[in-house]
C-alpha cells in the first residue's frame, strides 16, 4: 500500500480551513471580543483583540488540524508493532518555523507598542508621569480606592468629593487613581479602563467616552473580604448635564468638602494597627 | 564517598519489639517533637512579643509567637525524623551512615529514607494527597459561584478557600513532576546509583510535607484574604492566618531551592561514562532547565516573604507606604519569583511529553536540539518578563513595550516544543495508549493556554483582561492543562515501573476523556466570562453572568468526578487486582525500562557503570531511498 502525499494533503486542508475561518473570525467572532465600545480606548482594545484573533487563527488551526490529522492517519494498526520513519529533524522546516514565528511575534509586539504609546496608554494605568497624554483640555478626576468603596474627587471643582462617577461625553478624562489602604484596581469595563490604586502612588489613565451610557466601576485587585462587592454604577452624560450635576454636588457636599484634607495627588492615611 | 561510614547502618539480625521500634527517629517521634517545638516557639514568642509589646492584648494576636511556633514545629519535625543525626554524629567525630533505611521493608516509606526511589514514591503519594485537597477547595469555590451572592460560605472563608487552592497548587505542585518522577528516574536515566545529595533529597520531601500542613493550619488562625499572590499591604493588614501563608511559601521556597541544587549537581556530576550532554534524555534536560529556574527564583521568594514576616511581626515597613515602604516592592519581587515559577510548573511537562512521544509514535524525537534550545530559551526568557503582571499597576509604565516584547519572545521557544511535537508525530505509527492520550490532551490545552497568553501579553488588550477570569482561564490552561495533564501522562506511563503493577486501561481511558472534556468545558467559558467583565476572586458577581457560571460549576464538578475515576483506578488496579506489569510494556528504549523491576537498591549491578553510548530515541527505520517508511518489525 503506497502512502498518500500527506504533506500536500495536510497543507491543502490547512490553507482551505484558514481561508474559510478568517472571514468567520473577522465578521462573527471579532465583534464578540473585547469590552463594549464605550470609549475610544475600549474601541482600540476591541480592535486589537480582533487582530490578535486573526493572527492566532492560522496557528491554532495548524496545530488542532494536525492533532486530528495525526490521530486519524498516523495510527498504529491494531495489534501491529510497526516502527515509524527514523527522521530526526529537518533544518529547512526548523529554520522556516523560527523565522515565521519570530516575525509574527515581532509584529505583534510592534503593533502593541505603537498602539500603547500612540493611544496614551489605551485606558491603562500609566503611572504618575505617563509618557504621552492627550492634547487639549482634560477633565481631571481623582479616583480614591478604599476598603471597599470608590470615591471621586474633582480638583477643578473646588475639590468636592462625590460617591458616584459621572463623566462628560467626548471629553478627555484624566483619572488619577490612588488608594487609602491596600491595593485596589479601578476597572471601568464599558470604558476599557483599568488602573491599579496603590497607596502613596498617583496612577494616571486617560479615557474618552464616545456616547452617553451607564457603566460599571469594579475593583479588579483582591482587596479583602468585600472585594467582590466593591462596585458601583456611573454615567456618561452630555457636557451640559455634567456641569449641572457637578454644580449640584458642590452645593450638596459643601460641608463635607470643608472637612476634607486639601486636594493632593496621594493621601497617606493614619497608620493602621500594625503601624505602631 | 561512603567507604568509611557505611558500617553503622546495618540493621540488627533480630526484629526488635514494637515499643522499641517506636522509640527512635521515625514519623511518630517527628510528630511529637513537632508539637513540642510548636509550643516552645509559642512560649518564646509570647515571652519576647508579649502584651506590652504590641496590640496582642486587644486582638489576641501575636505574629511573633506564631512564626516562632511554626519554626519550632518544623525543626522538631525534622529532628524527630532523624535529619540531625548525621550532622550531630559527625560533629562529635562519630561514624555515621550517609544513607538511611535503604534496606528495610514498607516502613522506609514512612520516614527519612535516602533511597531516591523511595523518595520518589513518597513524593508521588504526598503530592497526590495535597493535589486532591487543593482540588476539593476548587470544588468549594465552584459551589459558591453557583450563586451570584455569597451563600454557601462567608466572604472570609471564600477568600481563604481561594487562597488555599491557589497556594496549594502553585506551591506543592512546583515539585509535582520533579519530586516524584525526576527523583525516581533521573538517576537511572543518567546511570547514577543515587542523587548527589541523598539527605537533601529526603529533606526536600519532608519540608514540603511540613509546608502543606502549615498551610492547612491557616484555618485555625482566621485564614488569609490575599489569594496565593499575598499582595501587600493587604498581607500586612490580615489576621494571624497570613503567617501560615508566609511560612508555607518560605518552606516551599527552601524545598525548591534544595531540590533544584540537588538535581543540577546530580545531572552535572553523576552522569555515566559516555553519556554526553547531546545524548541526555530530553526529560533530564527539562529537569535541568527547571532546576536552574528553581535555584535562581526561589531564593527571591524566601527573602520577599522574610521581609513580609518582619513587617508583620516586628513592625518594619518594607511594604507599608505609611512607614516609608512601598506596596510596589512586594509585587515586583513576588513576580520576579512568580513568573519563573509558572515555567517551573510548565517546563517539566514539556520534558515528559517529549520523552513519551517517541515511545508511542515509534519514531526518534524530532528536533532534539531544537527542543533543548526551546527549554533553555524559555528558562532564560522567563526572568525578563515578570512586569507583564503589573501592566496596569503604574510601576515602570514606560517599560511596558520592553516587557511586551520579552513576553511575546518567550512564545518563540515555546513554539519549538510544538514543532518538535508535530515533527515527531508526522508519519508516525502512534499507539493511543492512556499516556499518549494525555500527551495529545496536553498539546491541545497548552496551545489554547499559549495563544491566550499572547493576547494577555499585549498591554492594550491586557488592560481589559488583567485581573479578570480570562487570566484565570489562561493559567489554568497552561498549568492544569499543561502540568496536570503531563503529570497524569507520567503517572500512567511510569507507575507500572515504579510499583510493578498495571493500571486498568479502560478506566484510564475513561479518566482521560472525561477529564479532557470536562476540563475544556470548565475553562473555555471562563475566557468569555473574563471578556464579559468578571473579576477574579469574587464571591459576588453580576447577575447576568450567572448562567455561564452555573455551566462552569457543573463542568467543574464533572472534572472533579473524573478525578474520582482515577482514584478508583488506583484503588482497583493497584490494591485489589494487582496485575503484574510487563518488564517493558511500552517497548521503550530508555534506560529506566532496561533495569529490573523492582529497581534494585543501587539501580545497577555492582561494579563500574557500563558506558552509556546508546541513543534513548533509537526508534524507527531509516527512510528508504524511495521516500516513506517501510514497515519493519520492532527493534529492527
Amino acid at each position: 500500500m503506497s502512502e498518500p502525499n500527506h504533506a500536500r494533503r495536510f497543507a491543502t486542508l490547512w490553507i482551505v480551513s484558514t481561508i474559510i475561518a478568517l472571514p468567520i473570525v473577522l465578521l462573527w467572532v471579532g465583534p464578540l471580543l473585547g469590552p463594549p465600545e464605550g470609549s475610544v480606548q475600549a474601541g482600540d482594545q476591541a480592535t486589537t483583540m480582533t487582530v490578535m484573533a486573526l493572527i492566532a487563527t492560522p496557528v491554532l488551526l495548524l496545530v488542532v488540524l494536525f492533532l486530528i490529522y495525526a490521530t486519524i492517519f498516523f495510527r498504529q494498526a491494531p495489534g501491529a508493532v510497526l516502527e515509524g520513519p527514523a527522521v530526526r529533524g529537518d533544518a529547512r522546516i526548523q529554520t522556516t518555523w523560527i523565522i515565521v514565528t519570530s516575525l509574527m511575534v515581532l509584529s505583534i509586539a510592534i503593533y502593541g507598542s505603537v498602539e500603547l504609546v500612540g493611544g496614551n496608554g489605551v485606558g491603562s494605568g500609566s503611572g504618575p508621569t505617563p509618557l504621552t497624554s492627550p492634547s487639549g483640555h482634560k477633565v481631571r478626576v481623582q479616583v480614591i480606592g478604599q476598603q471597599w468603596a470608590w470615591t471621586y474627587r474633582w480638583p477643578e471643582y473646588g475639590g468636592v468629593e462625590t460617591p458616584h462617577l459621572v463623566l462628560p461625553v467626548n471629553e478627555n478624562i484624566e483619572l488619577n487613581v490612588t488608594s487609602l489602604d491596600v491595593i485596589h484596581s479601578l476597572w471601568i469595563y464599558q470604558l476599557g479602563v483599568k488602573a491599579d490604586a496603590n497607596p502613596d502612588v498617583n496612577n494616571i489613565a486617560y479615557v474618552k467616552p464616545t456616547h452617553e451610557q451607564t457603566f460599571e466601576v469594579r475593583c479588579a485587585e483582591l482587596c479583602g473580604i468585600w472585594h467582590g462587592a466593591m462596585f458601583d454604577h456611573g454615567k456618561v452624560v452630555s457636557d451640559a448635564a455634567f456641569q449641572k450635576w457637578i454644580a449640584a454636588m458642590q452645593v450638596k457636599f459643601a460641608p463635607a468638602t470643608k472637612a476634607l484634607p486639601p486636594f493632593s495627588l496621594t493621601y497617606l492615611p493614619e497608620p493602621t494597627r500594625r503601624g505602631g | 564517598m561512603t567507604t568509611t561510614t557505611e558500617a553503622a547502618s546495618t540493621p540488627g539480625p533480630t526484629r526488635r519489639p514494637l515499643w522499641r521500634r517506636l522509640l527512635g527517629f521515625n514519623l511518630l517521634t517527628a510528630v511529637i517533637l513537632a508539637v513540642v517545638g510548636y509550643y516552645l516557639g509559642w512560649l518564646l514568642g509570647h515571652h519576647i512579643g508579649g502584651p506590652s509589646y504590641k496590640y496582642e492584648s486587644e486582638a489576641n494576636e501575636n505574629d511573633v509567637a506564631l512564626m516562632l511556633a511554626y519554626t519550632g514545629a518544623v525543626v522538631g519535625f525534622l529532628v524527630g525524623l532523624g535529619f540531625a543525626n548525621y550532622p550531630v554524629s559527625r560533629l562529635f567525630g562519630r561514624p555515621a551512615s550517609l544513607r538511611e533505611k535503604e534496606e528495610e521493608g514498607i516502613g522506609r516509606y514512612f520516614g527519612l529514607c535516602t533511597d531516591h526511589k523511595v523518595v520518589g514514591i513518597q513524593y508521588l503519594v504526598g503530592i497526590g494527597v495535597f493535589f486532591f485537597i487543593g482540588g476539593l477547595n476548587a470544588m468549594l469555590i465552584r459551589l459558591e459561584l453557583l450563586h451570584d451572592t455569597p451563600t454557601v460560605v462567608g466572604p472570609n472563608q471564600y477568600l481563604t478557600i481561594v487562597g488555599i487552592h491557589g497556594s496549594m497548587m502553585m506551591g506543592m505542585m512546583t515539585s509535582g513532576i520533579l519530586g516524584p518522577f525526576a527523583n525516581y528516574f533521573v538517576p537511572i536515566m543518567i546511570g547514577a546509583r543515587r542523587m548527589a545529595f541523598p539527605r537533601i533529597e529526603a529533606l526536600t520531601f519532608w519540608l514540603l510535607m511540613a509546608a502543606g500542613f502549615v498551610l492547612m493550619s491557616t484555618i485555625f488562625f482566621g485564614g488569609f484574604p490575599t489569594g496565593w499572590t499575598g499582595y501587600e499591604p493587604l498581607n500586612d493588614q490580615a489576621v494571624m492566618g497570613m503567617d501560615s501563608y508566609i511560612m508555607f511559601f518560605a518552606l516551599v521556597g527552601i524545598s525548591m531551592t534544595l531540590l533544584g541544587l540537588n538535581m543540577i549537581a546530580t545531572i552535572i556530576t553523576m552522569r555515566a561514562p559516555g553519556l554526553t550532554w547531546s545524548r541526555l534524555p530530553i526529560f533530564v534536560w527539562s529537569v535541568f532547565a527547571t532546576s536552574a529556574l528553581m535555584v535562581l527564583a526561589a531564593p527571591t521568594l524566601i527573602s520577599t516573604l522574610l521581609m513580609a514576616a518582619l513587617d508583620r511581626s516586628i513592625n518594619t515597613s518594607f511594604y507599608v507606604a505609611g512607614g516609608g515602604g512601598s506596596s510596589y516592592l512586594f509585587q515586583n519581587l513576588f513576580w520576579f519569583f512568580g513568573h519563573p515559577e509558572v515555567y517551573i510548573l510548565a517546563l517539566p511537562g514539556f520534558g515528559i511529553i517529549l520523552e513519551l512521544l517517541p515511545v508511542f509514535t515509534r519514531k526518534p524525537l524530532w528536533g532534539y536540539r531544537l527542543a533543548i534550545s526551546g527549554m533553555l530559551g524559555v528558562s532564560l526568557m522567563s526572568f525578563f518578563v515578570w512586569q507583564h503582571h503589573l501592566f496596569v499597576s503604574g510601576i515602570n509604565a514606560d517599560l511596558r513595550p520592553f516587557y511586551m516584547l520579552s513576553t511575546e519572545i518567550i512564545s518563540i521557544p515555546t513554539g519549538f516544543i510544538f514543532l518538535c511535537f508535530m515533527g515527531t508525530m508526522w508519519k508516525a505509527r502512534t499507539t493511543f495508549s492512556v499516556p499518549m492520550l494525555f500527551c495529545m490532551g496536553w498539546a491541545f490545552n497548552f496551545l489554547i493556554g499559549g495563544a491566550s497568553g499572547v493576547v494577555l501579553s499585549d498591554a492594550p488588550t491586557d488592560t481589559t483582561l488583567h485581573g479578570s477570569f480570562f487570566v484565570m482561564a489562561h493559567f489554568h490552561y497552561t498549568i492544569m492543562g499543561g502540568l496536570v495533564f503531563s503529570f497524569f501522562a507520567a503517572i500512567y506511563y511510569w507507575v507500572p515501573k515504579m510499583l510493578g503493577l498495571t493500571f486498568n486501561e479502560m478506566l484510564g481511558k475513561a479518566h482521560f476523556w472525561l477529564m479532557f472534556i470536562a476540563f475544556n468545558s470548565t475553562f473555555m467559558p471562563l475566557f468569555a466570562l473574563g471578556m464579559a467583565g468578571m473579576p477574579r476572586r469574587v464571591s459576588s458577581y453580576a447577575p447576568e453572568l450567572k448562567g455561564l457560571n452555573v455551566w462552569v460549576s457543573i463542568s467543574a464538578f464533572v472534572l472533579g468526578f473524573s478525578m474520582l475515576i482515577f482514584l478508583y483506578n488506583v484503588v482497583y488496579s493497584l490494591i485489589f487486582v494487582r496485575k503484574r506489569a510487563e518488564a517493558n510494556p511500552w517497548r521503550s528504549k530508555s534506560m529506566e525500562w532496561q533495569v529490573p523491576t523492582p529497581v534494585p537498591i543501587e539501580n545497577f549491578p555492582p561494579g563500574p557503570i557500563p558506558s552509556f553510548d546508546f541513543d534513548p530515541y533509537d526508534y524507527g527505520v531509516p527512510p528508504s531511498p524511495g521516500g516513506g517508511a517501510q514497515p519493519a518489525p520492532a527493534g529492527a
